[in-house]
């Protein structure tokens, strides 16, 4: 039988890249896992400067689906139009490709367009309603690096949180973990 | 190209989000002034719709006049945004950071002011709705999707929401900045929009990856766009001067000409106005003249192409088209205008480093380019419905009203009052961007020399 072990998290903030990337080292070789930390920061740092792993996504996917979606709605559209509407001009077809083919190719565009903006939103884990253990000052250039784990390694947490130069150490309830 | 000055984050912060931070009095003054102008072209509009049209310039034959000479060059306008922001951020170009928000903004408000248009000019607009959706289910009348008046709709359409899209996405960083600054409502509203983004390397690993893709798949529906503004004169068969082939792609090239110009002046504007020395620097106007003197001399080439077509064919009414452009008074004086301003002259002078580092001389070339394009429109538009055509019974001038006048100031002051209104409540520099290249900004040396320099991920 396994104990429950309720989970706290811990956010060290620190002035700067170098010193959270010594606190994300210090948290791998203490054993925490990639998934119970994560570094926040206002600064787009080039991936894996924390000496953090790299998450897969599947935004590639998002496009398509809504490229298909709004290929499918645009010939819809557009054939039942003209069907509802007979129009025989020059003893030509009904359905007129040329002109389905332009709105087609907008409806093409706009679904994946707006799918693909839906993907960036799931895939980036957002909205979050509740933002959590934060500080302020991670938008101004600090770096924070919160660590949610079972509450009795909240310490060794601290401690290496300590040990790399954080300027100030917050405690809280986790959220959305 | 890099004459960065180092600043920290927080000043990155605090400077470029002075617009939305201080509340100085020229903009509040500025900004009554636009909507005194804007209302009277709002008024104008209301007396148009409740008298008709009778009371534009619009005549037999001459039924399309300054409203679409307008709509064309608004249009023109918004592909500013997806030139700039799409091509700079696909190719990398570090020059693009302060110029991208700028440009996608003036990209959603010039678009919708061009969308009005079609609507001033229909004279009851609300009966545009018959044309576009496919309602009336009672009467069985449906939009004729042949017809590039459902086509304009649809590719506005899709381009409008995806600019704002776009806009959205690259926004989200910093309405957590702003959303970490303010507090009471401000702070709830901006938590709201920024959808509880804490800068995790996941999010800002998708940041970078949203801005590829989307400008990926918006630059295709920016060439559709103008190329299907193109198509309502092309496909209009009974008007001579609208058939040559070049239509779409002369139309593209010369909205990037006219967009990337108002890029110019509204990015002077912005240096001036917020005192934003430190991000829009000499180096940017030297990128985008550059720019422009490529993309200038394309759409000056599809303009000779567009002219000899005409004279090629040696049809009459094309002939007599071209004669009127080049020896009727006032056509003449406007096509001599038109060339002057939209190449001869600020193309040879951005050939030299001087006026390109010269902010002023740059503002004022860049307005110039407008003026000429403006007229392009009017010129490609009013003439080839001036010429005498067969089976027309009544024959007047075009002049255009107070009316129409009125709603064409109008709609400057209106994009003028909506970009400043935007940058009151976001940066309109990105602020991410600016940290980014702070970040990998670096100094390589290379024999005696320290060179500035940027390192970009392979």
């Amino acid at each position: 039988m396994t104990t429950f072990v309720p989970k706290k998290s811990v956010l060290g903030v620190f002035p700067d890249a170098d010193k959270a990337a010594d606190a994300v080292e210090g948290l791998q070789s203490n054993s925490f896992d990639d998934k119970e930390f994560e570094i926040m920061s206002g600064t787009p740092y080039p991936e894996g400067a924390f000496g953090e792993k790299k998450s897969s996504h599947r935004l590639y996917v998002f496009p398509f689906i809504g490229a298909a979606i709004g290929f499918t709605v645009a010939i819809l559209l557009t054939t039942a139009t003209q069907v509802s509407y007979p129009m025989v001009t020059g003893g030509k077809p009904i359905l007129s490709i040329p002109p389905m083919a332009i709105i087609t190719y907008e409806g093409t565009m706009l679904g994946a367009i707006i799918f693909t903006v839906l993907g960036i939103i799931f895939e980036s884990r957002l909205p979050r309603t509740k933002i959590g253990l934060y500080d302020e000052r991670i938008m101004e250039g600090y770096v924070g690096v919160l660590v949610t784990a079972e509450e009795d390694r909240i310490p060794v947490a601290q401690n290496v949180l300590k040990e790399a130069g954080a300027e100030s150490i917050k405690e809280g309830e986790p959220v959305g973990v | 190209m890099q004459e960065r000055v180092p600043v920290p984050d927080s000043e990155i912060n605090r400077e470029l989000l002075s617009g939305v931070e201080t509340h100085p009095k020229w903009f509040f003054l500025t900004v009554a002034i636009l909507a005194l102008i804007v209302a009277t072209a709002g008024g104008a509009l209301g007396w148009m719709i409740n008298q008709g049209l009778g009371v534009t310039g619009l005549n037999r034959p001459v039924m399309w006049g300054f409203f679409i000479a307008n709509f064309v060059f608004w249009v023109g306008i918004s592909h500013a945004g997806v030139m700039i922001s799409s091509i700079l951020r696909l190719s990398q170009a570090e020059w693009r950071r302060p110029v991208t928000r700028a440009a996608e903004v003036l990209t959603i408000f010039s678009l919708m002011t061009a969308a009005l248009f079609p609507l001033m000019h229909a004279g009851r607009p609300w009966r545009i709705a018959y044309w576009i959706f496919p309602y009336d289910f009672a009467r069985g009348i449906w939009p004729n999707v042949r017809s590039p008046l459902v086509w304009d709709p649809a590719a506005i359409f899709t381009y409008l929401t995806g600019a704002t899209l776009f806009v959205f996405i690259a926004l989200i960083p910093d309405l957590a900045v702003m959303r970490d600054r303010s507090t009471g409502v401000r702070k709830q509203i901006y938590g709201f929009l920024s959808l509880g983004f804490r800068g995790t390397p996941r999010q800002w690993r998708l940041q970078a990856i949203a801005g590829i893709l989307l400008s990926a798949l918006i630059l295709p529906v920016f060439v559709s766009v103008h190329s299907i503004v193109s198509w309502d004169f092309g496909m209009a068969i009974s008007v001579a001067s609208w058939h040559t082939t070049v239509m779409a792609p002369y139309f593209v090239i010369g909205a990037v000409h006219s967009g990337v110009s108002a890029v110019v002046t509204m990015m002077a504007l912005l240096r001036w106005v917020f005192k934003w020395d430190n991000y829009i620097r000499p180096e940017h106007f030297d990128g985008l003249a550059r720019l422009l003197v490529v993309v200038g001399t394309a759409w000056f080439y599809f303009f000779i192409l567009e002219f000899l077509f005409g004279l090629y064919s040696q049809e009459s009414s094309e002939v007599t088209l071209r004669n009127m452009l080049l020896y009727e008074w006032p056509w003449n004086f406007m096509f001599i205008v038109f060339l002057l301003t939209s190449y001869f002259i600020p193309i040879p002078m951005w050939l030299f480093r001087g006026v390109r580092r010269n902010i002023l001389l740059m503002f004022l070339t860049s307005i110039l380019v407008n003026v000429g394009m403006w007229l392009e429109r009017f010129l490609i538009i009013i003439p080839g419905l001036m010429r005498k055509q067969e089976f027309t019974f009544v024959w007047a001038n075009y002049r255009p009203s107070v009316v129409e006048i009125l709603l064409v100031v109008g709609s400057f002051a209106f994009v003028a009052m909506m970009v400043l209104l935007f940058s009151k409540v976001f940066p309109l520099i990105p602020l991410f961007d600016q940290k980014e290249g702070k970040v990998l900004e670096a100094t390589t040396k290379i024999g005696r020399r320290d060179v500035p320099s940027i390192v970009r991920e392979e």
